[in-house]
């Protein structure tokens, strides 16, 4: 039996965000960050019935909308990865998490109540991230009949906000992508898909798919994981 | 002398399982000839851009996007050498 999803909103700088919720009333809550700008759309889907699976093994779980994203009031444009980190840190003590998980870019930012457990899947670095962001933008623009190239854009985003495949990116935005990798943290597990995960890397795929195995390799692993490491 | 995968190719043929979602049975089957741009429908220039980027992590290179012309992609023996070319340095 599942529960019911229940959709919730922490605060964050004076702001209303949004976070969905399952098995509330258990004891413990992992809070998850998903991957980030196009690739938390290509997730979604398989992390919702992770959590599904996660409250058939009376573990709650939450998934958090950052600022600038999905319902958000925020425009993208406005958001750094400080922002986001700043988030997290917010939503997990709203929400009394007492574990924290993310996959791919979400790792860059789930570092701001260290000393929670934390997981991380396939972590990415922040220069890939952008890197192929900026490689959508100038095929889109040479499709269009017009060359750009990445030092342009690059230039151009130290002034003013860019748009690198449908995201407005601010110039802090760029900047700390360009430079970020997921941080080291006390309590501390990697899982690269194929160590124990087996599933294929949705957030990679041109349109969102689906896993349950995937969703159940993972539940199975963070409801392990997450009861040796308290909460 | 049995045969050996050249770690690279093997690479590039996860590479277009896991990026594009070609079925893994399609992938196996390619051989040096097998054309890509414009025979795989899942091949398309915005799916290169994330291609182009796994290809840099998973094989620890550097890839000027200057190299990257239509040829690259021409074919799977092309793709390959392309990528070796590359690992070699």
């Amino acid at each position: 039996m599942t529960s019911r999803p229940v959709w919730q909103s922490y605060s964050v700088n004076g702001h209303d965000e949004g976070v969905m919720r399952l098995g509330i009333g258990h004891a413990r809550q992992i809070l998850i960050v998903p991957p980030l700008f196009d690739e938390a759309n290509r997730t979604r889907r398989m992390l919702v019935q992770t959590m599904r699976f996660l409250d058939q093994a009376c573990v709650g779980s939450l998934l958090i909308d950052l600022p600038g994203c999905n319902e958000s009031r925020q425009g993208l444009q406005q958001q750094s990865l400080d922002n986001w980190r700043h988030a997290v840190r917010e939503c997990a003590g709203q929400c009394a998490a007492t574990h924290i998980v993310s996959l791919r870019g979400g790792s860059l930012v789930d570092d701001g109540e260290a000393d929670l457990p934390h997981w991380r899947l396939a972590p990415a670095k922040g220069a890939s991230l952008l890197k192929t962001m900026i490689r959508t933008r100038i095929a889109g623009d040479k499709e269009a009949g017009k060359a750009t190239t990445e030092a342009e854009l690059l230039e151009a985003a130290k002034a003013s906000p860019i748009e690198l495949a449908g995201n407005l990116l601010a110039p802090d935005m760029v900047a700390q992508l360009a430079a970020a990798e997921a941080r080291e943290l006390p309590v501390l597990t990697v899982r690269a898909l194929g160590q124990g995960i087996i599933g294929s890397p949705l957030w990679l795929r041109a349109e969102p798919q689906d896993d349950p195995a995937m969703s159940a390799a993972i539940a199975t692993d963070f409801a392990a994981w997450s009861a040796s490491c308290g909460g | 002398m049995p045969f050996v995968a050249d770690p690279t190719e093997t690479a590039i043929r996860e590479l277009l399982v896991d990026v594009l979602g070609v079925a893994p049975a399609t992938v196996a089957a390619m051989t040096d000839d097998t054309p890509l741009f414009g025979a795989l429908p899942e091949l398309d220039s915005m799916a290169v851009a994330g291609l182009l980027t796994e290809m840099e992590d998973r094989l620890d290179i550097m890839i000027d996007d200057d190299d990257v012309d239509g040829d690259l992609f021409e074919s799977f023996g092309s793709l390959v050498a392309f990528a070796k070319a590359k690992v070699a340095g």
